[in-house]
């Protein structure tokens, strides 16, 4: 009769059953904990993060940071962790431009245009991410070799080695440069400022965009000139057998940059256009009637009224983006998961190995997740 | 005088004339479509130079210089274009993997039989809806038993799946087995209870946080580890675990969504009339939220098929391995590269695509909001 009372007691049963829940997940937790503390010892592995510092012995081709084969795994795991950073930024710049364009074109009025894209979108977004990678890796790999590479104007290199570019070399004084872009960005910023109040208050437009883009570019090329060239450029020379000089831009890094971006891109074209498809025609109108044209009422109507639906699913697509660039360890770019595997294999220490992946995909998600909150709070539609 | 004369004029009607021949038919198309402005002209005819760059060289690849039989490598070696001369004897393999071939006829029932069950659970007025649904329940224990063997039907490990099939059946498993925990996962993520919104939530950003493959790599490297020492599972198992957990998350989310799109006074009317929180759900919410998830559950099932060609990283040869086995083959090395990954694509290409229409008409006939 009690036991009854209590189990028609709604609060009583949720507690009860809440009870129940964290029991089993501490049985389940147990079991695995005791069972994983068993296999170690019988395996004699020794548990722990003490193996990040002993030396890894082995070499990274594609790092951004110091690093040989007398360096740690520690340090191995940040060369990879930047190195999936790396190919995911330039990854989410390829694709967002990609994407926007496309995106803009499917929803051209030329009938050509629009089917292009129409099946360029199609047809990437339906056939797996690592086929496409794969892919990409043959064809470059397919490449003429380094002695018949194809070359733009001398200075740009394209061969089965991958892309070869001009690296430059910073010499003294170079910092002033960055001084005068800095100096550039600020005055722009405060320019858009003034002319956005300045277009409030009296209507007047003052031509931005274009200023920006001369004070950004302009003040740094004018500075260039007059602290006397202070970054020189090491443009690569054809050699016997292989190109000297410059940076080279390994095969896996292009292959991965050119399907991620692709791939991608068509999920976020499809975004665009249905950002672009929710903004109401009477908007495009009333824009017309009031004597906008075309350019200027994308610019000014649509697509801020666009981004509110865009930035959300855009976000999950950078996201999934720098996920699917773990896919890398299928070629041998050297990213997080590519090394880690290989100091699984050497070291043994899987549980560890796996845990540091996790951890860095869940940090780089919650960043990502806090940012999107701050943002959809920022633009989020103020009701009046 | 002569304004009079000019209505009396125009008291008639005049029958309609054409509109001019320059607005209409395929000029009219042509001006509006592709030479409105000078911009447009110009991107008709970068996307004219497009075509004319890319579709003639691969139709000569593909098929006008394509070789298409021929028993070795021998056979294709300087043709211009492309070798399709291992299709015929290797196309088993590249489907089936190393599943015994007297056989295969399982393989092939099984995918016979996939159709129906998903017909009557896909299409709302099929005939016979009341028995097939059952059958359709009970299709993955039908498929598990002329896959895998039993009852007097020879057994095959699965170590011996593989091909174009490893892929379908650790989709459709993947699928299949999240859809209820999915549920249970979105549930729990509304629920009042905070212990179990913790844990679902918990559970369904973990999973999405992270890449697949890391995932594997936990069913491949530390599931065992995880486990007593007597046992030990199969890795086509262990890989179906970890897909399965992957793919509820995302389902969880989906149906999350088709959970918030149901009005509260749905909700409110259930509790009104006596019902129960299971009662609720199972006979007011779900059978509606579910609907509206259709096409959300369809999109997940695409990224999550596609996904299925991981496992290749793991070491099971699926539709990819299979194509990397025939590119290393001494019998055909140096002439499928592009062939094989091609063929490969087109598979994949095929079915995604036929979901994803299905899905987008889906949406379109469940949109109600009249826009």
């Amino acid at each position: 009769m009690r036991v009854q009372r209590i189990w028609t007691d709604e609060r009583a049963r949720g507690v009860i059953l809440q009870l129940l829940l964290i029991l089993a997940l501490l049985l389940v937790l147990a079991f695995i904990v005791s069972n994983t503390v068993a296999n170690l010892q019988r395996a004699g592995l020794a548990s722990g993060y003490g193996f990040l510092g002993s030396t890894a012995s082995f070499d990274i081709n594609q790092r951004l940071i110091q690093y040989d084969s007398t360096s740690t795994y520690g340090r191995a795991f940040v060369v990879g962790g930047l190195n999936t950073i790396l190919v995911a930024c330039l990854g989410i710049l390829a694709a967002t431009i990609i994407g926007f364009v496309a995106g803009v074109m499917r929803l051209s009025r030329n009938f050509f245009i629009s089917r292009i894209v129409g099946a360029y979108v199609e047809f990437t977004r339906n056939v797996p991410l690592l086929i496409q990678i794969i892919f990409w890796w043959v064809v470059i790999l397919a490449l003429p070799k380094v002695r018949d590479g194809i070359s733009f104007g001398d200075t740009l290199f394209l061969n089965n080695r991958g892309v070869r570019l001009p690296a430059p070399i910073i010499e003294d004084g170079a910092g002033i440069i960055l001084v005068a872009l800095a100096l550039g960005i600020a005055i722009t910023w405060q320019i858009a400022r003034r002319a956005r109040k300045r277009q409030d208050e009296t209507g007047q437009i003052f031509p931005v965009v274009r200023t920006g883009f001369a004070l950004i570019i302009g003040l740094p090329l004018v500075t260039y000139f007059l602290a006397g060239s202070p970054i020189d450029f090491d443009i690569p020379v054809a050699g016997k057998f292989n190109l000297k000089g410059g940076f080279n831009i390994t095969p896996e890094l292009v292959a991965l940059w050119v399907a991620l971006s692709t791939y991608t891109g068509a999920f976020i074209a499809e975004v665009v256009r249905a950002g672009i498809l929710s903004v109401g025609k009477g908007q495009t109108e009333a824009s017309g009637a009031l004597g906008l044209r075309p350019g200027l009422t994308m610019r000014k109507i649509i697509l801020p009224q666009a981004l509110r639906v865009i930035i959300p699913p855009l976000t999950s697509q950078y996201l999934n983006l720098t996920k699917n660039s773990s896919l890398a360890v299928a070629i041998g770019y050297q990213d997080i998961v590519s090394i880690g595997d290989t100091i699984m294999n050497q070291s043994g220490q899987a549980l560890e190995v796996i845990s540091i992946y996790m951890l860095f995909y869940l940090t780089i998600s919650v960043l990502t997740s806090l940012f999107m909150n701050w943002y959809n709070a920022r633009i989020a539609l103020v009701e009046r | 005088m002569s304004d009079t004369a000019f209505h009396r004029r125009q008291a008639e009607m005049l029958p309609s004339r054409p509109a001019p021949a320059g607005q209409t038919g395929a000029v009219g198309w042509m001006r509006a479509n592709l030479f409105s402005s000078p911009f447009n002209i110009l991107l008709t005819l970068i996307s004219l130079f497009l075509l004319w760059s890319i579709i003639p060289p691969a139709f000569d690849w593909a098929f006008f210089d394509a070789e298409f039989v021929g028993t070795s490598r021998d056979d294709c070696v300087g043709g211009a274009g492309a070798c399709w001369a291992w299709i015929d004897q290797r196309i088993d393999q590249f489907v089936y993997g190393f599943y015994p071939a007297e056989s295969r006829w399982r393989v092939n029932l099984a995918v016979l039989l996939l159709i129906p069950a998903l017909a009557w659970v896909l299409i709302e007025k099929a005939p016979g809806a009341r028995y097939g649904r059952w059958f359709a329940l009970f299709y993955p224990v039908i498929a598990t038993l002329l896959l895998v063997g039993g009852l007097g039907l020879e057994e095959v490990t699965t170590d011996k799946f593989g091909g174009f099939m490893l892929n379908l059946v650790a989709g459709l498993a993947g699928i299949v087995l999240s859809l209820p925990i999915g549920i249970l996962l979105a549930l729990g993520r509304r629920s009042k209870l905070p212990v179990v919104r913790v844990v679902s939530v918990t559970f369904i950003e973990v999973i999405r946080g992270v890449p697949l493959i890391t995932l594997l790599f936990v069913a491949i490297v530390i599931l065992n580890l995880f486990l007593p020492q007597n046992v030990s599972l199969d890795q086509l198992a262990r890989v179906m675990i970890m897909v399965t957990l992957f793919a509820s998350a995302y389902i969880a989310e989906v149906i999350r969504g088709g959970l918030q799109a149901i009005p509260a006074g749905q909700y409110e009317a259930a509790q009104a009339m006596g019902l129960g929180y299971w009662k609720m759900m199972r006979l007011i919410i779900l059978p509606q939220a579910l609907k509206i998830s259709i096409p959300g559950i369809v999109n997940t099932f695409i990224g999550l098929f596609k996904d299925t060609t991981l496992v290749i990283i793991i070491g099971l040869f699926d539709i990819l391995g299979q194509a990397r086995l025939l590119q290393t083959n001494p019998e055909w090395i140096g002439e499928v590269d592009h062939e094989t990954y091609v063929l490969a694509s087109v598979f994949f290409f095929v079915i995604c695509f036929s979901m994803s229409r299905y899905s987008i008409g889906l949406e379109k006939r469940l949109d109600t909001s009249g826009r």
